[in-house]
């Protein structure tokens, strides 16, 4: 009977083996896909166990934070709530779901979980996240929860010099401790909001007749109303004929019938050049999720963006905010503080440094270039044409007084249906003039006939008002 | 050196892995080493080296790899079922206590084992009577569409299929002891396969026809696949036969093929096999969510695995517990193991396995008598397939069924009744070693 006990235990062998080969393949060969099965959800406990993190604002108050929810795992608490909930976000990860710099920071927020383990485990305590630390200005950023006052639309601050995001405020916002898709403020209107940019468009159109040498400050264009702008007549203000004027002066009182024919001049390759490098037509590379921020360009009447340089554009209207141009808060700010930064626009950031959870900093955001718009001296004097719009023309609600500068352009673009008088006031701008330290876009959804001086100005003054107090 | 002292010092990898492992836990949990966790690694040492000692002065020529092996295995179970659950894992070591026990009652009290064979009517009565009971109403549990256990009212759920194992293997060594010389002497060509004689297969055929029909009323594949295996292994081994081995494997087929597209719950269980990755049939009550969360387990695994203790088994911060991988401490253990020791460890308990399997053969082939190879043997076979039929389940070599991984698992039935095994292979070793007398 032995030698069928040998064959018996080859057999036994052989089934043993099977048994190897299958943990192998389960082990080994086809882990990966395992681990990405949709059904796996090992990977989403795992981060469930991480505890992610803080986001930090630039006075280190705590804008999200890392509470335990049992058994060993972590969920998000975010103390300012509706204040910040856009720029920051949240993340549900036993829903799988997030937005915001809690997003984009994630693979940080998580921090460097390089998975060394031994029989024994991982040695260390559990694992913990890295902190973020923004450049969110919590004091001006509850000026503008306050001045907005509920209304819809929004603030975006930066430095000019660094790109950093001082004020990032929407209304509607929403609790981000309570997220809920379906909530109008997850809706980011400063990064998403697609608004006409009206009058303050201009300042493009000036940079680019300045800049590309064509004219100067000084140049004389006939401020006649009305003007044929593609074949179609195009009016100022109240139909106000200025006669023959300084490109100073159209912009100091936004003459409509200048800056378009200044754009036609200029043409539609020169326009589109400077569009461009201001950031239009592209997303802009903030640190944020990409499908959470929209492009700024120009859309056809019925809604397909028009390929950069399009001959179907009417660029004489673009040049001063209308022809289906819709912008985005984010961008209109990043247009003020490209003219503030003497044509260099700064990548704009929301984070400025990565801290792990010993102090020790991981990452610094610096300061980059990200396009350079024009030349110094065409921004000098850009900027000195809008400092004529606060110090005499349509701005004059946004002046600082105790001899603080401010260049600032206003804006105000009919919407809705002729008739029922609803525009969207707009107000960007800079200061001080000289070594500005913020660039600030207003902008107001759907006000009952107000104007860009009245409604938003006086929001962009406070905004500045407070980040330059704190940062003396 | 003498066959005992390489006992004592095959007990070494053990007390270390029992070491390894709490400490392991322990670190995971970050709890400090406190007394009543220390105390179970001490005593599960304490109760080896008795146990030791004990064959040390019944059984002193016994193969001295059995109990190491069986000791390092037990030491595997007691730290995942204790990294599982901590109360589950001071039951687990009282039925280690009891199994012990009955080891040392069945090696007193069956020390000639060889009249086991002059109960073997009575043992198989009994056997096929345990297979019954769980279909009996008021005390038959029915476990996930199977009825795998009797519930004893206040104490626990038994197992009888553990214990049935044996006592069909008994008989078996025992009836085909006698009657292998007739099986092959008087067997027939009848189409061109050879085919034994009816009188002296029939009682086999009958008793193993039985038990399939109750397996079928249980709906235990798992066990059906075992005790079926057993057969036709110790059929092999008595007669040499491999057109008996063919027969017996194609019928099994059909029988399968048969059940499986009738039995709703064997069906369920095949295609849970089939398509465990199917949303479908993943979100299905009865469906492959056990088995596929097993795979993932052991994807996470990987070579090394995540270390002890660190397994996701349940759903965190649930409550109630929701647990990720159903029965982690019975059916999925060997999926816990490889998810927290990796490919290797998982090799490692396999091969831990396998030597004992091998010495299992090894006294089978040792001993002087045929009831004593047949019954080594048989048992040897019986524990193989019990591992391959649980393992295979877990890694989706065949359909996932519920039996025990003996010696880790936790369970009751299962401790006790493996170590009745052990005893039995130790007894026929014994004898098998032992000089000659002048």
């Amino acid at each position: 009977m032995n030698a069928q006990i040998a064959r018996l235990f080859g057999v036994i062998v052989i089934l043993f083996t099977l048994l190897l080969v299958w943990t192998s393949r389960w082990t080994v060969i086809d882990a990966t896909q395992l681990d990405n099965n949709p059904l796996n959800r090992l990977t989403l406990i795992h981060q469930l166990t991480i505890k992610r993190g803080r986001i930090l604002a630039d006075n280190s108050a705590v804008l999200a934070k890392s509470i335990p929810a049992g058994g060993g795992t972590w969920k998000r608490a975010y103390p300012t709530g509706s204040l910040f909930a856009q720029a920051i976000g949240y993340s549900n990860i036993a829903e799988g779901s997030a937005a915001g710099m809690e997003r984009f920071r994630g693979p940080e927020l998580r921090g460097l979980q390089t998975g060394l383990s031994s029989v024994f485990g991982q040695l260390s305590p559990r694992p913990v996240g890295d902190d973020v630390l923004s450049s969110l200005d919590p004091k001006a950023q509850q000026v503008a929860q306050t001045l907005l006052a509920g209304r819809a639309g929004s603030v975006v601050a930066m430095d000019p010099q660094t790109g950093a995001i001082k004020v990032m405020y929407a209304d509607p916002s929403y609790d981000d401790n309570h997220p809920n898709p379906n909530a109008p403020g997850q809706f980011n209107r400063s990064t998403q909001g697609s608004y006409p940019p009206g009058s303050t468009f201009k300042v493009v159109t000036a940079a680019a007749a300045i800049d590309s040498g064509k004219y100067t400050p000084n140049s004389i264009v006939d401020g006649k109303s009305p003007v044929t702008i593609s074949g179609v007549p195009l009016n100022n203000d109240n139909n106000q004929s200025f006669g023959p004027i300084d490109l100073t002066t159209a912009l100091t009182y936004s003459v409509n019938t200048v800056w378009a024919q200044v754009a036609e001049a200029l043409g539609r390759k020169t326009m589109t050049r400077y569009m461009k490098r201001f950031g239009f037509y592209s997303k802009p590379p903030l640190d944020y999720p990409a499908d959470e921020i929209n492009t700024s360009r120009p859309y056809s009447s019925t809604g397909t963006a028009y390929p950069p340089g399009s001959p179907n554009e009417d660029i004489g209207r673009i040049a001063i905010g209308q022809g289906g141009l819709l912008v985005t808060p984010l961008q209109m700010a990043m247009v003020a503080a490209a003219v503030a930064n003497g044509g260099r626009l700064m990548t704009p950031h929301l984070a400025s440094r990565v801290v792990d959870p010993s102090g020790r900093t991981v990452e610094t955001i610096a300061p980059t270039l990200w396009h350079r718009v024009m030349k110094a001296s065409a921004a000098s004097e850009v900027a000195q044409m809008m400092k004529k719009v606060v110090d005499e023309g349509t701005g004059t609600p946004a002046q600082l007084g105790s001899g603080i500068t401010f260049a600032g352009k206003t804006g105000t673009a009919s919407v809705g249906l002729a008739g029922l008088n609803l525009t969207q006031p707009w107000f960007i701008g800079f200061a001080p003039i000289q070594n500005p330290k913020v660039a600030v876009a207003v902008t107001i959804e759907r006000s009952q006939g107000g104007f860009g001086g009245t409604v938003a100005a006086p929001i962009a003054k406070a905004i500045v008002q407070t980040l330059l107090s704190e940062g003396q | 050196m003498r066959a005992r002292n390489r006992e004592l010092l095959g007990l070494i990898p053990a007390s270390l892995l029992v070491t390894a492992g709490f400490a392991g836990v322990f670190i995971q949990r970050q709890n400090a080493l406190t007394n009543i966790s220390l105390t179970y690694g001490a005593i599960f040492l304490a109760l080896c080296l008795v146990t030791h000692l004990f064959i040390r002065f019944t059984l002193p020529y016994a193969d001295p790899y059995l109990f190491p092996l069986v000791a390092l295995l037990a030491s595997f179970g007691v730290v995942m079922v204790y990294r599982i659950d901590s109360t589950l894992a001071r039951q687990q070591a009282q039925w280690f206590v009891f199994g012990l026990i009955l080891f040392v009652v069945t090696i007193i009290a069956f020390r000639d084992y060889r009249k086991l064979e002059r109960y073997r009517y009575t043992i198989v009565a009994v056997s096929l009577g345990l297979l019954l009971l769980p279909r009996l109403p008021g005390i038959g549990a029915q476990v996930n569409g199977a009825y795998l256990g009797v519930r004893i009212p206040g104490l626990f759920i038994f197992q009888p299929t553990e214990f049935a194992k044996i006592g069909l293997v008994i008989f078996l060594a025992s009836y085909l002891r006698d009657t292998r010389q007739v099986l092959v002497m008087g067997a027939r060509r009848i189409l061109g396969v050879t085919l034994p004689p009816l009188k002296h297969f029939g009682p086999v055929l009958v008793i193993w026809g039985v038990a399939m029909i109750i397996l079928v009323l249980l709906h235990d594949i798992g066990s059906s696949l075992m005790f079926y295996g057993a057969l036709l292994s110790m059929l092999y081994v008595a007669t040499g036969r491999l057109s008996f081995v063919v027969i017996g494997v194609l019928a099994f087929g059909l029988g399968a093929w048969f059940l499986g597209t009738h039995i709703q719950h064997i069906t369920d269980r095949a295609d849970a096999w089939l398509h465990p990755f199917d949303p479908k049939l993943y979100n299905q009550v009865g469906g492959s969510f056990q088995l596929a969360n097993g795979i993932f387990a052991q994807a996470a695994g990987g070579l090394f695995g995540q270390g002890f203790g660190q397994s996701v088994i349940t759903v965190p911060g649930s409550n109630p517990t929701a647990y990720l991988i159903p029965a982690p401490q019975t059916d999925m253990i060997y999926a816990i193991i490889t998810d927290e020791l990796g490919l290797f460890g998982a090799g490692a308990v396999l091969i831990a396995y396998l030597l004992f399997v091998a010495r299992g053969f090894k006294a089978a082939v040792l001993a002087r008598d045929s009831f004593s190879t047949l019954l080594a043997a048989g048992l040897s076979a019986v524990f193989a397939l019990q591992v391959f039929v649980i393992v295979g389940g877990v890694t989706r070599v065949i359909p996932l069924t519920g039996v025990t991984l003996p010696f880790i698992s936790y369970g009751g039935s299962s401790i006790v009744a493996n170590f009745v095994l052990l005893a039995l292979l130790l007894l026929v070793s014994d004898r098998a070693r032992r000089p000659e007398r002048a």
